[in-house]
């Protein structure tokens, strides 16, 4: 059972991981990939080293895991936020929308904004 | 039931190499600076969890240690990059409005 659950953990981090780096590597600029990159590195990280806690299963192991972990949760937000500052400060060229026909964006954009509102 | 968590650990392995090196092709195609910093990021966040598969694996617990060091030097390296490329581009914007 102890094995069941460490594995499935540790797939499920692993799959979270690749679907991280593909994002990092396909999505069109900087602050878009820093999205797809921060958020699911901290999640496939998270899992994975829960995976390993459950095999280990001591205090210290668990102890030390969860010092990680939440070293990982307090620091990732503030370094995509330095770099995000530092994207805009610098003016990096930022996508928009790019490569789709101007008619087909009026379609993509939603009907009403989330207030109720008309665009 | 061993055999489970061996086959799991393989595909943990590899789907975290996997990222490694989609990662290092973000780092070097990446048009900006801060796409590179970005990528950096990534990559230690997955060799993070790559130190944990490795004590899994090897069952040595010591790689745990190995795991929290390298994430509070890759947040280090992240901070100082990060502030290099903002005042890097403060500075050249100042010389091309002096010039």
């Amino acid at each position: 059972m102890i094995d069941v659950t460490a594995g499935s953990l540790i797939i499920l981090g692993g799959i979270f991981a690749v679907i991280g780096a593909l994002g990092l590597l396909r999505m069109p600029d900087v602050l878009i990939r820093m999205h797809a990159s921060t958020k699911i590195g901290t999640l496939s990280t998270g899992l994975i080293l829960a995976g390993c806690a459950v095999v280990f299963g001591s205090s210290e192991i668990v102890i030390r895991v969860v010092a990680i972990v939440l070293f990982i949760l307090l620091t990732a937000p503030i370094g995509a936020h330095m770099i995000g500052r530092s994207v805009v400060s610098t003016g990096v060229p930022l996508w928009k929308n790019e490569g789709i026909p101007e008619d087909e964006v009026d379609k993509m954009l939603p009907d009403e904004l989330p207030g109720g509102e008309k665009p | 039931m061993d055999g489970f968590l061996d086959l799991s650990l393989e595909i943990g392995f590899m789907c975290v190499v996997l990222s490694v090196v989609m990662a290092f092709i973000r780092m070097v195609k990446g048009p900006s600076l801060q796409d590179r910093v970005v990528a950096l990021d990534f990559m230690t966040v997955a060799i993070v969890a790559f130190c944990g598969l490795a004590a899994v694996r090897y069952e040595t617990a010591a790689f745990l240690d190995v795991a929290l060091v390298l994430a509070l030097v890759g947040f280090l390296a992240t901070v100082a990059l990060a502030r290099f490329a903002e005042r890097n581009s403060v500075r050249s914007r100042e010389d091309h409005t002096n010039d």
